[in-house]
């Protein structure tokens, strides 16, 4: 079988289901809405599996398979074309969005079953894969927005699924409005990008681009800078990173797996591949990149602050993910492109492993999202607790057993090492790393520790054990496809993705030994979790929300993310919505109903003079002639 | 012939059906109806048998034409002519008739003749002056347009009609008064210079390169078509005439009789007046920008749910300005394209207004939310629409601000970022419509509320059809119009094929194997 013939059933599948569940969702039975949305990502995953086979022992190194569906449009010498292309970034791209999207679909088959938008909710889902699938294997930035723009619309649809009169719809029409708007001024900084990129280069192919742009710019020209930052800032909208960060928090009205396949696992780490994907762009721009490592760093930093006083156990997660995406960026800043796609494929399996947990325990403990309200769930759920438990530790990179650790450690290492490394990204990126040990286990001790506070009222099924099985063990092992240098040269994954991207620069003396960091964080992430178990684990923990050492105003300035939504609604939303209301009637128009006015004015002042009065009239005559014939003798 | 046809077959049927009405009001409407599919399935087939090339004037690559004496004595002639431009935009005026009239089908009740004869009409206006080539003829066809479009407004309108009515009529006619007198200047300025008086597009062509007579005359076009488009700060006729009007006249004015003014800009300003009109290009794409903003901005503040709709018009119409100023190959499709997307969506947004009407009686936005329990195709819609008039990939409305704002990049990049932040802007309003009505929490009794019948379904879903096919293969349209837009002498990028040009040079450079340091010093060299 030719994998460039059926590269497009991978994501026309997807397309196919929402299309089916969207114009019969209500006429076919109930039962079979799930086989259908499940099973068309199923399907993808298994050609991408025969598809990722293929590439890996036919392909010579760096090799790329096409598959041109058809022309845009074509204007003189622009073309934009519809054309599917499979490498080794976006093979592991569709990899993981097939394979997670397909546990999280068949998770979603009994999460989602009371609910009566059953059909819409798999509907969405599958358009969502669609548009990520076309993000990832296109070769044009053009056809790439039409996936970016395209999962942002099913990300606001899943925002605010529930709808109406349900006791939120307010809150979570707003959360997905605003999650719309803060990553369309991302988007529209990107766009403009591209219009930079067509006026240079005549095309938006990204082959084409990376191939020439080396040519035509010089290193730190304006024009790279310029290309590199405005594309930078459709990357900062969809990952939510500083300052475009705010809207993820608030995403979290959705439905759990939507949290775990768009807000976590892949929507969210789109930023990533577009810096990856670009990557010759940013390379040109060393400032840019500094930038780029500087905001990761700062944003992991600030998000794993706030995920350590969160009661909501999904905004906990969120800002983690706000955490882990940072790290991801800070490797894209240090030029370690393939530690980034490596830490981007780990976080997704921990990550939708945690969501989806939450998910469980949320819908086990009628729909409490608070982990003061929980505790006990140890013994109760034990498949739930041990697989977030796997997850939490992936996620706090607890040394050697994790993989979290392997791919966290790889870029804590290139961040201190690289050629634009600096210590300072390294001290922020393990302190960060000891932060979220600890915010990662007060999770765990306060969820599945302690005493049982709300009753169980639904135990977990097959459709939902069974994908946290699976998605444990990867995060457990998955790390071992990518061991550290000083491990002995075991780097298959690297190895792959270096065919098609530069490996990082290092220092030629580093002054510290790999191990002597690997030790430190491993040491880091440990303290995290002893101090974790000190406050919310043993026996006699007080498990408050005081607990944390901080006075209630820093707890809170925290808690609501460093007040960033309220520096916005008031530079920003206010300004906006009294000026609409100002002038909600447009002055323009008042203008011209101006001028009707005063000639209606006019019109009744002089009427009023013609009234027939013989006597008005001769005044009038008689003072006329008087003026004039002042101003001629004047004259 | 046939383009004389299409006319006829309008004005004929017109007064058939006025006169069919007083004793068979549905017979009437399906007289209409079938005129209008005649004329779109003539339209089709001219498409898709795709341009037997017709020579006018220096250049080839017209369709089709007709030239008939009118007033050979004052050098006016009867012609007719169709390039891509016009064939695209004629489809488009017979498609959205037919929608029109779908949509009055039940809710125009009284005095149906005069209304449908009054719609024929108002089309038949239309498609002239995207036919016309002698620019009495123009100017005449400009006018028919006017009558027809007041009464519609003033007898079936709602409320406020009779007022909206005059302002449009008064915005119309003077500043229609202002292109008749640039149209004599350049008449006489004409035969005066060359002995030959004539009202012909083609030998007016060219006949004022630039200068300040030009400008003048070339202001007389600029205002006539920039009320009719309309744009800052000649657009305050626009909410009230669009919002008052009944929907088939919404749809009319927004979708198509805008349009017209448009085309007037690409076929008549800067054609005839392309040193004029580039010397104005900064100030023109700044109004285009800040109408973009403005419009949105206001649209976001109503709660007349068709004040909303109709201000976003007002804002997307900036972008033609934008486009047709840029001067660009890739702007120039865009605007057309825009004049096509924009078309078909603010139609179908005007007629969800419509028959969101015909079921709670009212446009307040207040009073509506949470219908999508009960409405989920209508939903289903409007959330395709709202999306197209917010710009999502994969839609029509896309490919045209995207070409639109591209080739104002090439201009001017500060102008063209100005113009992009309607983007942003432009989400506000478009999520507001979609989320008032059908997410938000209900504000009233849902009991009533009955999702779309199969007539509406059919209005709808031929707009969504047409709208993604466009979205998808947009070559359609751009190829056919392509040489229509070769004619206006915009060089595509001459520079970039010089730059790719050298950039090739280095290609080869790098297979010969040179390393890539050599190559970048080249570059800078460059």
């Amino acid at each position: 079988m030719n994998i460039s013939e059926i590269l497009w059933l991978i994501p026309f599948l997807p397309l196919l289901g929402f299309l089916i569940l969207a114009f019969f969702g209500k006429k076919i039975p109930r039962g079979l809405v799930p086989v259908i949305g499940t099973g068309v990502v199923g399907i993808s995953a298994l050609i991408t599996i025969v598809a990722g086979i293929n590439f890996l022992s036919n392909a010579t190194p760096g090799a790329v398979i096409e598959q041109h569906l058809w022309t845009w449009f074509s204007i003189g010498s622009f073309h934009s074309e519809i054309t599917l292309h499979l490498d080794a970034l976006s093979l592991v791209f569709i990899f993981v969005i097939t394979f997670v999207g397909t546990l999280i679909h068949m998770f979603s088959s009994e999460y989602m079953k009371d609910d009566e938008g059953y059909s819409r909710f798999f509907a969405y889902m599958n358009l969502f894969v669609f548009s990520m699938l076309v993000l990832v294997l296109s070769n044009d930035l053009l056809l790439l927005y039409l996936g970016w723009e395209g999962v942002g619309l099913c990300s606001f649809l899943l925002i605010g699924f529930y709808y109406g009169d349900t006791k939120d719809a307010e809150k979570n029409a707003l959360a997905a409005r605003k999650s719309f708007l803060v990553t369309r001024i991302g988007d529209t900084s990107m766009i403009l990008g591209f219009f930079l990129l067509v006026k240079t280069f005549n095309t938006l192919n990204i082959s084409e681009i990376l191939h020439t742009a080396p040519q035509v710019w010089s290193s730190d020209s304006t024009l790279a800078v310029l290309a590199a930052a405005l594309l930078l800032g459709g990357a900062l909208g969809k990952s939510a990173q500083l300052p475009l960060q705010t809207w993820l928090p608030d995403a979290m009205a959705g439905p759990s797996p939507v949290s775990a396949l768009i807000h976590a696992a892949t929507m969210v780490t789109a930023g990533v591949y577009l810096l990856t994907r670009t990557y010759s762009l940013f390379e040109l721009a060393p400032s840019v990149q500094i930038v780029v490592a500087a905001i990761g760093a700062i944003t992991l930093f600030i998000a794993s602050c706030s995920a350590l006083v969160q009661r909501d156990i999904k905004r906990v997660l969120a800002y983690s993910t706000i955490s882990q995406i940072g790290y991801m960026f800070l490797a894209c800043g240090v030029g370690a492109w393939s530690a980034a796609i490596f830490h981007f494929m780990i976080h997704a399996f921990f990550k939708a492993l945690l969501f989806l947990g939450a998910g469980a325990i949320i819908l086990a403990l009628h729909h409490e999202q608070d982990m003061f309200k929980m505790g006990g769930l140890r013994k109760k759920l034990p498949v739930i607790f041990w697989t977030f438990l796997f997850g939490s530790a992936a996620l706090a990179s607890l040394p050697l057993i994790t993989a979290g650790f392997y791919s966290k450690d790889a870029i804590l290492w290139y961040s201190f090492a690289s050629t634009k490394g600096s210590v300072w990204l390294w001290i922020l990126g393990s302190v960060s790393a000891f932060l979220t040990a600890l915010y990662t286990f007060r999770m765990v001790f306060l969820t599945f520790y302690g005493d049982q506070k709300t009753e169980i009222s639904h135990y977990p099924g097959l459709a939902i054990k069974i994908p946290l099985i699976i998605l444990g063990v990867l995060s457990l092992i998955g790390g071992f496809i990518e061991l550290p240098h000083n491990f002995g040269h075991f780097a298959p994954f690297g190895d792959f993705l270096h065919t098609i991207l530069p490996p990082a620069v290092l220092n030629e003396s580093v002054g510290v030994s790999e191990g002597v960091l690997q030790l430190v964080a491993g040491v880091l992430a440990l303290l995290g979790l002893y101090l974790a178990w000190n406050m919310y684990g043993k026996q006699n923990a007080t498990r408050r929300v005081s607990d944390m050492p901080f006075s209630p105003e820093v707890a809170s300035f925290l808690a609501s993310g460093w007040n960033f939504d309220k520096l916005y609604d008031t530079l920003f939303v206010r300004p906006m919505v009294w000026l609409s209301k100002i002038d909600e009637k447009d002055f323009v128009d008042g203008i011209y109903r101006g001028i009707g006015w005063f000639n209606l004015e006019m019109n009744e002042t002089f009427s009023r003079s013609q009234n027939g009065k013989l006597r008005n009239y001769l005044i009038g005559i008689g003072l006329g002639a008087f003026v004039i014939l002042t101003i001629i003798l004047a004259l | 012939m046939i383009l004389i046809t299409l006319l006829l077959i309008l004005m004929g049927s017109g007064i058939l059906a006025w006169i069919v009405a007083s004793f068979n009001k549905s017979a009437a409407k399906w007289i209409a109806l079938l005129a209008l599919l005649t004329d779109l399935v003539l339209v089709s087939s001219v498409w898709l048998a795709d341009t037997a090339a017709v020579t006018l004037g220096n250049d080839a690559h017209w369709i089709s034409s007709v030239k008939m004496n009118w007033i050979p004595d004052f050098g006016m002639t009867f012609h007719l002519a169709m390039d891509g431009i016009s064939l695209v935009m004629t489809a488009l005026t017979f498609f959205l008739g037919i929608i029109s009239v779908l949509v009055s089908w039940k809710s125009i009740e009284k005095n149906v003749g005069f209304f449908l004869f009054n719609i024929l009409w108002l089309l038949a206006g239309i498609t002239g002056v995207f036919l016309a080539m002698d620019m009495m003829l123009f100017y005449f066809f400009w006018e028919i347009m006017l009558v027809p479009m007041y009464f519609v407004i003033v007898i079936w309108g709602h409320e406020k009609s009779r007022y909206a009515g005059w302002k449009f009529f008064l915005f119309t006619q003077i500043s229609g008064l202002m292109m008749l007198l640039a149209i004599l200047g350049l008449y006489i300025y004409h035969g005066s210079q060359t002995g030959t008086y004539s009202f012909n597009y083609f030998d007016l062509l060219g006949s004022l390169p630039g200068g300040s007579l030009a400008f003048w005359i070339m202001c007389g076009f600029l205002i006539a078509f920039l009320v009719k488009l309309p744009t800052l700060p000649f657009h305050s006729w626009l909410p009230d005439a669009y919002a008052e009007s009944p929907s088939a006249g919404s749809i009319i004015i927004a979708a198509l009789m805008s349009k017209t003014a448009a085309y007037g800009l690409i076929r008549f300003v800067v054609p005839l007046f392309p040193e004029s009109a580039k010397s104005i290009a900064t100030p023109a794409i700044l109004i285009g920008a800040a109408a973009i903003l403005y419009g949105a901005k206001l649209a976001y503040a109503q709660r007349d749910l068709k004040r909303l709709i109709a201000f976003s018009s007002f804002s997307h119409m900036g972008f033609i300005l934008v486009g047709v100023f840029s001067f660009s190959a890739l702007a120039f499709q865009g605007v057309l394209m825009q004049m096509v997307a924009h078309g078909l969506s603010i139609a179908a947004l005007f007629i969800i207004s419509e028959f969101i009407y015909d079921r709670i009686g009212t446009f307040d936005l207040y009073k509506m939310g949470g219908f999508w329990k009960k409405m989920a195709n209508m939903g289903g819609f409007t959330l395709v629409f709202g999306m197209a008039s917010l710009g999502l990939p994969g839609l029509a409305n896309f490919v045209a601000e995207f070409l639109i704002l591209a080739g104002a990049w090439q201009y001017d990049a500060v102008l063209a970022t100005l113009a992009t932040l309607g983007l942003i802007v432009s989400v506000t309003y478009s999520l507001r419509i979609l989320q008032k009505i059908f997410h938000q929490s209900p504000q009233n009794d849902m009991e009533k509320l009955a999702d779309l019948n199969s007539r509406e379904w059919l209005v709808l879903g031929s707009l969504t059809i047409v709208i993604i096919w466009l979205g998808l293969f947009p070559q359609n349209v751009v190829k056919v119009a392509q040489p229509a837009f070769d004619r206006l002498g915009i060089g595509q990028n001459n520079t970039n094929d010089k730059k790719l040009g050298l950039i090739d040079t280095y290609n080869g450079l790098i297979n010969k194997g040179k390393d890539n340091n050599a190559v970048k010093e080249g570059g800078k060299l460059w």
